[in-house]
């Protein structure tokens, strides 16, 4: 079964999912493994991670020298098609015109979703970061504990591929033995930082991403995934065997031709193709699901964006994985009788309790970095190291609850269109560096400059939310969200400690710094609303048929053959990132699902 | 640019993610129509303004490169939308690109990997961010040959080097000052164009010291003596 066009379809499916990337890819891996017969809705073309990807391009082959614009709005090599903060056609609204109050929509529509640009870290929440209300009196419990995720984690891990270490580190949790790939070594900025961060208790560790430092055990690892599925272990291992080691060049977020770095397309979609039990359809924009007398899902209305046709796709049970807030506006634009406030909504939860990762950077400049003897850099390329939160135990002791973990990537990196003013900050004279002094200036300091990111933990509360905006419509005619946010005094002080804490670390390395840190004005460091491209929330899962969207397994509480299977049901967001947490849900539900087909409960 | 999904949609049906059969397709596909995106613009354009005497060229008419542009093509400036610099206006690019990053023992100057005809590319561009660029730079060109002709001379270009470098300096000095006012401005976006154009060419990364961007059987970590430099024990 293959990628088909709405004509192909068939009359019913066991499954139709809406979105291909980290939560929908690992439903439609899962399911169809498990021989279940389902439709792949995406509302972008297909993408061929393969063909592509410009990997070793460098930026003088690019238009502007690859610099971001409204058509490519990260960079021109960037995995990203048709998609970006604003796609012209498809707008949303803020409710507020003050910006710290706005929230920015990073949208992706492509096969893939955003797995294609994604920066692969993948970190497992820790117990705390389930039980948020109980420990903090703020935000929500999960109606599951990490132990009951634990092993999901290890089964995402395995499938997918990522490579980190065992740190023992409080809250954040090491994976079972055999179950990573070995971390790369470190670069020598990220030497420096942990031998310097050691004097004030912060730990530099290996960052656990999802790129193949050693190709998978074909041998072992289906047989775990798919016990008494011979068909699924060939698959997996015949999918496995595609995927290259990592050749140490070239950012992730361009895509990866040899499938070192994971995407959905490669890792989920190519092996549930072959199958034979997936059909796939691009360029299908889901509008609405729809309901049957009974009062369950029937299926999905989408429109061929090719012919601007609407069509109806029909399932036995429907999963939402479009991205947290197009599920949600998904939902809210499904109105009936039953449900005239957005399907499943008889809670009027839907569009509530929205999270993003709190964020904000320091930068400095390392003398002892500065004209080391030249070599190669790149590694993994991107992050390596990162500083797991080291107060997780001490949390009583600080003004703000949750924590934050800390990113750096140091080194000599390929220089971009902005290398060229980066020395002025450091370059002496009474008149900009040009010419020779320049140059001279650039082969000392390039490499020497070291930024710290920060990203920690938000709790859900009633001001950051989304809602059908009453007058604005895409131009499908769909309605469209309006967004609400305000940052807490709990983010903001947490900006606080991490401004403070990213300097002392950046001291401790010796760094000279251009302006103050925003320690007394964190509105004026933190990260917008969005930006982090972290934001999950909106049809949370809970134990209480009232106070959340859906159970433990992403299924609506109103109607269970709907299934949310993105980040949509997280009721919090901690200080990991949120993608592992995703696919391993994702994985759980997907094995849930199955079970409960073929039990005939669905 | 039109988008080209539609018809790649229709050439995938009966494929799978795991063949390519469409690939070819799209990339002819692409070229044609950025090949004929880039005609129309040339024909829509306005002739250059500049003939008038202290009257500004508008904006360029040209189209972007879309949302789903071919990023496997190697693109040279020009390939996209049109130029804008008349030919004595690239002659003191040249110029200006040589004062900025000048040859040396180790490594070749800007004029010679082309980095003039990048700034064209952008002062063209068709994207607002560029908008400003194109105002202050345009405006900067005739600038310096104002101050040549001060200086007794018909053009910039026909100044000795050391006059040049005269002006420049003069102008780095604004641009410390302040990076937002005129002609300050100026210099400060013509050398963070020159130097970042410049760096971001293989010989330009080669020179600032970057060898990465080639695949490796191994990533060992940084060598012994960068650790000793460090005072680091070994990895």
């Amino acid at each position: 079964m293959p990628v088909i066009s709405p004509k192909q379809k068939q009359r019913e499916y066991d499954v139709v999912i809406v979105g291909s990337g980290a939560g929908g890819g690992q439903m439609a891996y899962t399911l169809t493994m498990e021989g279940i017969k389902v439709l792949l809705l995406e509302a972008g073309r297909m993408f061929d991670p393969v063909g592509e990807t410009a990997m070793f391009h460098t930026w003088d082959m690019a238009p502007l020298r690859g610099v971001a614009t409204p058509d490519k709005q990260k960079d021109f090599y960037d995995a990203s098609i048709e998609s970006g903060w604003e796609i012209p056609g498809e707008p949303y609204t803020n409710a507020s015109e003050d910006k710290l109050r706005q929230f920015a929509w990073w949208r992706q529509r492509m096969m893939g979703g955003r797995t294609n640009h994604w920066g692969r870290v993948s970190l497992r929440n820790g117990p705390y970061d389930f039980k948020t209300r109980s420990r903090q009196g703020i935000g929500f419990d999960w109606p599951i504990s990490y132990n009951d995720l634990a092993s999901w984690y290890d089964k995402a891990e395995m499938l997918v591929g990522i490579f980190g270490d065992s740190e023992g580190i409080e809250n954040s949790p090491d994976s079972s033995p055999g179950v990573l790939l070995p971390p790369p070594k470190f670069r020598a900025g990220e030497l420096l930082a942990r031998e310097r961060s050691k004097k004030l208790g912060v730990s530099v560790v290996p960052v656990h991403r999802a790129v193949l430092t050693k190709q998978q055990d074909a041998q072992r690892v289906p047989g775990k995934l798919h016990p008494r599925n011979k068909k699924a272990q060939r698959l997996l291992a015949a999918n496995m065997r595609l995927r290259l080691k990592c050749f140490f060049a070239t950012a992730c977020h361009r895509g990866c031709s040899i499938k070192a770095a994971f995407d959905s397309t490669s890792v989920y979609l190519t092996p549930a193709l072959n199958t034979g039990n997936l059909h796939i359809l691009p360029n299908s924009m889901a509008r609405e699901v729809t309901l049957n007398k009974a009062g369950k899902a029937k299926g999905v209305t989408f429109i061929d964006k090719t012919t601007g046709a609407e069509h109806h796709a029909a399932g036995r049970v429907i999963v939402l994985a479009a991205g947290s807030q197009e599920s949600v506006r998904l939902l809210l634009n499904s109105k009936s009788n039953r449900f005239p406030d957005g399907f499943a909504n008889s809670s009027g939860k839907v569009g509530k309790y929205l999270t993003d990762s709190v964020a904000s950077r320091v930068s400095g400049q390392i003398p002892a970095l500065e004209a080391l003897p030249l070599h190669n850099e790149d590694g993994v390329v991107g992050q390596q190291a990162y500083m797991p939160w080291w107060l997780a135990g001490q949390q009583h002791k600080l003004n703000f609850p949750g924590g934050y973990k800390a990113l750096l990537v140091s080194g000599r990196k390929m220089p971009s269109l902005n290398t060229g003013k980066s020395f002025d900050r450091v370059s002496g004279g009474d008149g900009i560096p040009f010419g020779k002094k320049l140059k001279e200036d650039a082969r000392r300091y390039h490499g020497s400059f070291q930024s710290i990111g920060a990203q920690g933990a938000m709790a859900a509360n009633d001001d950051c939310y989304c809602e059908l905006d009453p007058q604005v419509k895409d131009k499908w005619g769909i309605p469209v969200l309006r967004f609400h946010w305000k940052w807490s005094d709990d983010e903001l002080r947490q900006v606080s400690h991490q401004q403070q804490a990213m300097t002392e670390i950046l001291e401790a390395m010796g760094a000279r710094f251009f302006h103050a840190p925003y320690v007394d004005k964190p509105e004026k460091a933190i990260s917008q609303g969005g930006k982090i491209i972290h934001e999950v929330g909106g049809a949370i899962m809970g134990d209480n048929p009232e106070k959340s969207v859906t159970n433990q397994w992403g299924q609506t509480w109103d109607v269970p053959n709907l299934i949310l299977g993105d980040g949509a049901t997280f009721p919090g967001t901690a200080d990991k990132n949120p993608t592992l947490t995703i696919m391993a849900l994702a994985y759980r539900a997907a094995d849930h699902l199955a079970g409960e087909l073929k039990k005939g409960n669905l | 640019m039109k988008n080209p999904s539609s018809n790649f949609q229709a050439q995938e049906s009966g494929s799978n993610t795991t063949e390519r059969p469409s690939r070819i397709n799209r990339r002819v596909a692409l070229q044609w129509i950025s090949s004929a995106t880039a005609a129309i613009p040339l024909l829509e354009r306005e002739a250059p303004a500049a003939e008038k005497p202290g009257v500004r060229p508008p904006s360029v008419f040209a189209k972007g490169y879309g949302p789903d542009p071919d990023i496997i093509r190697k693109y040279k400036p020009g390939d996209l939308w049109p130029l804008t610099f008349t030919k004595d206006q690239r002659l003191l690019m040249i110029v200006l690109c040589d004062i900025i990053m000048p040859a040396d023992e180790t490594s070749p100057s800007a004029s010679s990997l082309n980095v003039h005809d990048f700034i064209d590319e952008w002062i063209s561009s068709p994207y607002p961010a560029q908008a400003a660029d194109r105002n202050i730079i345009l405006k900067g060109l005739d600038l310096l040959d104002e101050k040549a002709v001060r200086r007794g001379k018909p053009k910039f270009v026909s100044l000795k080097l050391k006059d040049q470098l005269v002006i420049c300096e003069d102008l780095a000095r604004k641009a410390k000052a302040d990076v937002r006012r005129f002609p300050g401005s100026f210099f400060y976006r013509l050398r963070n164009l020159v130097a970042g154009g410049y760096y971001t060419t293989p010989a330009g990364m080669k020179d600032i010291g970057y060898r990465g961007n080639v695949p490796q059987a191994e990533w060992n970590g940084p060598p012994a003596e960068v650790l000793k430099k460090l005072n680091l024990p070994p990895q």
